[in-house]
């Protein structure tokens, strides 16, 4: 390998942020007419190393070499005119523009702007690689993979051969990332630079042609992805072996705890969200609900909760003892009492369920602190269980007195889900508890949940990562376009099936 | 290398800095302002820029009723700032505290003004305080409920009530004036001093300082301490979690506003009652503003708020001495007046940022 001159060459870039040492005198090269996967666990570093590619941030130490030349990255500018191009988790895209007007968005060409030559360019780039973009269409009208497309098309078109992808996979159904990791390969064999920031193993192994690991923000070391294995892998990540697969106990003693009929629910703006859902969550089981992002979950959850007007139809909360409650009509906090608790982790993290300028304790107080009688806040109990949430679940936190938004995005989540837990729910609604957790945080979510299982929780799990939704829930609820698609058993059920479901009411049946 | 092309300087972000720090930055930017300030001076006057604050001093400490005057002005101002505190805590725009104070007033004056005659002391302090107290926070709840209802735009509505209540107090001057034809309300009721705040230890101001030193501690308490201080945080950082934990946001705008405008009216009835015993529209005096400088550069912190109301009515008082002892035009006092604020906000941003000077040596990478 080292005989080819490396496209990228960092060496002993360090990057701290106060205290805190994100990167340390890290190394990693990247060639031309390879993929290479960076792997790392939340916090270890990937996308700080690779925001100083991108001029995003600048290193406080270290030198980077681009085709054997020392450069200074001041700025994306910087990084473009050296054909660094990053694609960001979260698109930076003007809605109301077409997609050839956002690419050309901010490029100084002499002389007056020509959408039509910029549209050729666009259809001659995505010709070229196997993009299916439509220049003139306005970015609202996309579906998230089209924008993702977009970002991409973009930086190819300001010229860049070296591209960053920051979790690319993370918003697409299995059909689109299949399309995506088809151009990625056509885009290699053409001699560009690809580096792809992932968690996911099986990509991985699909699509990458190296792996570079980072820990803790130290550069473990780098392979071959043909030499190596997940296992080996994910160790390398962790430090410590791990255990490479989900439990799925069967179900005890479970009955139906939450009986949804009918319903339905319109946006503000009257769009139709969920088009007469109905089914039932047991005790003891999880279900699982898949489905393209934006089609439903959300609203379905959020109107169990409480938080989201219902049109019609009724959420039936079934006790113990035979008693039953609507739950249409109550607000968050009877809801709540009756033991219905709502984990969502939404695209922000922080956008709902914690407050990022408060630290752990009080933010552990969300729940509980309206419970004793007095006028003053009860200090002492929240700060307890932040100290045991951040042992149980291994938080990284320089402290429980740290406001919430300084941790890493994965920290934040085991704080959120950390915290819903120990309200002692009887019925858990978790909307992409994992999402950008790495494999070991997974893994502890994963088997918080199965512990919330074995309780005799109702748990509703809405996930993106198909493989998951497959290896955990007992049922799985397709939802498509806001209709139910179907709800099949989580055993035997197949990622081609479901996928299927997703795109199309009731799946393909001639295709089974 | 090619150092030339390296940046010579680059911010980051800090994380929390300990408090002697912060401190030390913050110290080191008033005494950047004082030489500044005294260049300024030099420059444009020829005056001795020592001299200037010495008379500075002497303005806002000469002499003991100096003191006082100044223990007042501390003492309605600061009590404005943490009427708006919870409220911005909130983010919640109240800049409404000029006219909730003058409506507070206004209500005080006419107990004062209709019942004076016929009602002890004893009975009509509590019925002014009641109707200040009353009057504030209705002011303040009118926009407040079209904010909870309608999500009005706060900042104008509150601004406009001003207005109002400038007019509203306008037009009461003229119905209850005093002497009749002279345009204004003299001293209210100079021959009884009904409704006139009692004076303890023998000194007017006492009583007032002493009621905005307990409101202070107070409004600490409920900001720290309590369960609506914490639903005003959770409120005014996130609605949507807020919502998402069952609190109810309407419910807690409306309390905190109600809140807010009682506390100004309250300044309201210690202006009156407590110094005055007169209503003009200016008896506020513009502090409903200078309060939200107040709020903002203590950070909400009604401790941290004593120091700045204090700094900023320092500034004021010397600031006129200055003009009338040397004889410069008030807009002189306000210039230094600025020129210290600016220091003093800026070295916010030093607080916050950290500034990176390049190594020239890379060698110790290697």
């Amino acid at each position: 390998m080292e005989e080819k001159i490396a496209a990228v060459q960092m060496r002993d870039i360090t990057k701290s942020f106060g205290k805190v040492v994100a990167n340390d005198k890290v190394w990693l090269d990247i060639y031309r007419g390879e993929i290479l996967a960076l792997l790392g666990e939340n916090g270890s570093g990937k996308t700080t190393l690779m925001n100083m590619l991108s001029g995003i941030y600048y290193p406080d130490e270290g030198q980077i070499f681009v085709d054997g030349k020392e450069v200074v990255i001041r700025s994306p500018k910087d990084a473009f005119s050296l054909g660094i191009g990053m694609i960001h988790q979260h698109f930076k895209l003007v809605d109301v523009l077409t997609a050839a007007e956002n690419i050309v968005l901010g490029l100084k060409e002499p002389g007056k702007l020509d959408l039509a030559a910029a549209s050729r360019r666009i259809r001659a780039i995505c010709d070229a690689y196997g993009f299916e973009v439509d220049p003139d269409q306005k970015i609202y009208d996309m579906s998230v993979s089209q924008k993702q497309t977009v970002e991409i098309v973009k930086v190819l078109y300001r010229g860049a051969d070296i591209l960053i992808l920051d979790e690319p996979t993370a918003v697409l159904t299995p059909q689109e990332t299949d399309k995506l990791f088809a151009v990625l390969r056509n885009m290699r064999n053409d001699g560009k630079a690809i580096v792809i920031i992932t968690h996911k193993m099986h990509e991985v192994e699909d699509l990458s042609d190296r792996v570079a690991v980072l820990r803790h923000g130290h550069f473990v070391g780098d392979m071959l992805t043909a030499s190596t294995n997940a296992q080996e892998m994910t160790n390398m990540m962790v430090g410590h072996p791990v255990v490479l697969n989900i439990d799925r106990p069967e179900p005890v003693n479970s009955k139906p705890r939450l009986e949804v009929k009918n319903l339905t629910v319109r946006s503000i703006d009257g769009v139709l969200k969920l088009d007469d859902v109905s089914f039932v969550a047991n005790s003891g089981e999880i279900l699982g609900i898949a489905g393209i992002s934006g089609c439903g979950q959300k609203e379905l959850l959020e109107a169990i909760a409480g938080l989201q007007v219902v049109e019609s139809g009724s959420i039936t909360y079934l006790g113990d003892n035979g008693e039953t409650e609507e739950l249409i009509g109550k607000d968050p906090l009877q809801i709540a009492d009756l033991g219905v608790s709502l984990s969502f982790v939404p695209e922000d993290r922080l956008g709902m369920g914690l407050v990022g300028s408060m630290d752990l304790a009080d933010n552990m107080m969300l729940r509980s602190f309206r419970r004793s009688r007095s006028i003053f806040t009860d200090r002492k109990s929240p700060r307890t269980l932040a100290e045991q949430v951040v042992s149980d679940l291994e938080v990284s936190t320089p402290g429980i007195s740290t406001p919430v938004r300084r941790l890493s995005g994965g920290n934040v989540q085991k704080v959120l889900v950390g915290r819903e837990i120990a309200s002692a729910p009887t019925v858990l609604l978790t909307a992409y508890a994992v999402r950008g957790l790495d494999i070991n945080s997974s893994y502890t979510i994963y088997d918080l949940i199965n512990q919330q299982k074995a309780r005799g929780v109702a748990v509703v799990y809405v996930g993106e990562d198909l493989d998951v939704l497959l290896e955990l829930c007992d049922k799985i609820l397709v939802l498509c376009g806001g209709k139910v698609s179907g709800i099949i058993d989580g055993r035997g059920a197949t990622k081609r099936k479901v996928g299927m479901m997703m795109t199309k009411l009731g799946g393909d049946s001639a295709d089974e | 290398m090619n150092n030339q092309k390296v940046p010579l300087i680059h911010l980051t972000k800090r994380k929390a800095l300990p408090w002697y720090a912060a401190f030390g930055i913050r110290a080191a930017a008033i005494v950047l302002a004082l030489i500044v300030c005294a260049l300024v001076t030099t420059l444009l006057t020829g005056e001795n820029p020592l001299q200037i604050y010495a008379t500075m001093f002497a303005g806002a400490f000469g002499t003991p009723r100096k003191l006082w005057i100044l223990g007042q002005q501390i003492a309605i101002l600061l009590c404005i700032a943490l009427a708006l505190t919870p409220a911005f805590k909130m983010k919640y725009w109240n800049l409404g505290g000029e006219g909730q104070v003058l409506i507070g007033g206004l209500a005080a004056a006419a107990c004062m003004i209709l019942l004076g005659k016929t009602l002890p002391n004893i009975l009509l302090i509590p019925i002014m305080l009641a109707a200040s107290v009353l009057a504030g926070a209705v002011w303040a709840v009118i926009p407040a409920l079209f904010k909870a209802k309608w999500n009005t735009n706060e900042t104008l509505f509150t601004l406009m009530m001003n207005y109002v209540a400038t007019q509203l107090v306008a037009f009461f001057i003229i119905v209850w004036e005093s002497p009749k034809g002279s345009g204004k309300i003299g001293i209210i009721n100079q021959a009884t001093e009904a409704g006139w705040l009692p004076i303890i230890g023998g000194q007017k101001y006492l009583l007032n300082i002493l009621i905005v030193a307990v409101i202070t501690a107070l409004m600490y308490v409920y900001l720290k301490y309590t369960k609506h201080g914490y639903e005003i945080s959770v409120v005014g950082e996130s609605e949507r979690t807020a919502r998402y934990v069952g609190i109810k946001v309407e419910k807690v705008i409306v309390r905190t506003l109600i809140l807010s405008g009682a506390i100004c009216g309250a300044a309201g009835l210690m202006l009156v009652g407590g110094t005055d015993h007169t209503i003009t529209t200016t008896i506020a005096g513009g502090r409903g503003f200078t309060a939200v400088m107040v709020a903002w550069l203590g950070k909400f912190n009604p401790l941290v708020m004593v120091l700045t109301s204090f700094l900023l009515v320092f500034l004021s008082r010397g600031a006129s001495e200055i003009s009338t002892k040397f004889g410069l035009n008030q807009s002189f006092g306000d210039i230094l007046t600025g020129i210290i604020l600016f220091f003093i906000i800026g070295s916010e941003f030093f607080i916050t940022y950290k500034i990176n000077f390049r190594k020239s040596a890379k060698k110790e990478a290697e």
